[in-house]
């Protein structure tokens, strides 16, 4: 069993996240994933390593190809991060609405 | 229920609607003064804006920097492209990781609602990939990143 430790650390890099959210989008060869990124082979197969190891993505054998898809840890990794991200949105919201109500008492305030 | 929603549309675009209870003056001004933005465009607790330059006419610069407690830090930097006082602004903005990411092509909406604001933004990348890989970044910034659910994404 994969650590959430071990996931963590994998989804710190932003090309590691990159690849995640293309796999979650489906399966993907290393060269389908290497191109986008514009980097090398060897240097994607690294990531897809680290990710490998940390249980989000699984591979699978067709002849030469070795496509990588997301694990089900991989599934439950985006989700929470994507949970971050909304919960770090909403956060910006939450601030707005108080920058906003200080705003209208200062408008209130100047009217006095 | 939730007062922001987030979507995705098409292979290109994310679209985040919120409602605020104040008019459309007061959330424009809110999106194009410096000093306003630096209260409140900071993503996850514990991140500061030291830098904001946000020059609100055509053409006008925009650059953004955040740093944490633990010296990690990044900068948008960007243009706008058109703006209607207190309804509609467009703007161009690109991450710099170091590296800068494609530019992301932001239309932001204010139309009145009752006694408050609904906002709509929409974000428009130039291809799937961006878009996928402008999520995945969006962690640290948590800001015109992913709002997807997963099952969108699939």
């Amino acid at each position: 069993m994969n650590s959430l430790d071990a996931a963590f650390s994998a989804l710190a890099d932003p090309t590691r996240r990159a690849i995640l959210a293309r796999l979650a989008k489906g399966e993907a060869t290393v060269n389908e994933l290497a191109e986008p990124f514009e980097m090398t082979q060897p240097a994607i197969s690294q990531h897809l390593k680290v990710l490998e190891d940390a249980g989000l993505i699984v591979r699978r054998v067709e002849g030469t190809k070795r496509p990588r898809r997301l694990a089900k840890a991989g599934i439950e990794a985006m989700d929470q991060w994507l949970a971050m991200l909304r919960k770090a949105l909403a956060k910006n919201y939450d601030r707005l609405d108080e920058v906003l109500a200080g705003m209208e008492k200062h408008k209130r305030g100047e009217k006095r | 229920m939730s007062k922001m929603t987030l979507k995705t549309e098409g292979d290109t675009q994310v679209i985040v609607t919120r409602r605020f209870t104040a008019p459309p003056e007061a959330v424009y001004r809110a999106h194009t003064d410096p000093k306003l933005i630096q209260k409140w465009l900071l993503g996850p607790e514990g991140w500061t804006m030291p830098v904001c330059i946000n020059e609100a006419k055509p053409g006008g610069k925009i650059r953004y920097e955040w740093t944490n407690a633990k010296g990690h830090g990044f900068h948008v930097t960007g243009e706008y492209v058109e703006l209607e006082p207190y309804t509609k602004i467009v703007h161009i903005e690109r991450m710099h990781m170091p590296d800068a990411t494609p530019d992301n092509r932001i239309e932001t909406r204010f139309v009145a609602d009752g006694n408050g604001t609904l906002m709509t933004m929409r974000m428009t990348l130039p291809d799937a990939q961006t878009r996928a890989a402008m999520l995945a970044t969006g962690m640290e910034r948590g800001m015109e990143a992913s709002y997807l659910r997963l099952e969108e994404m699939i």
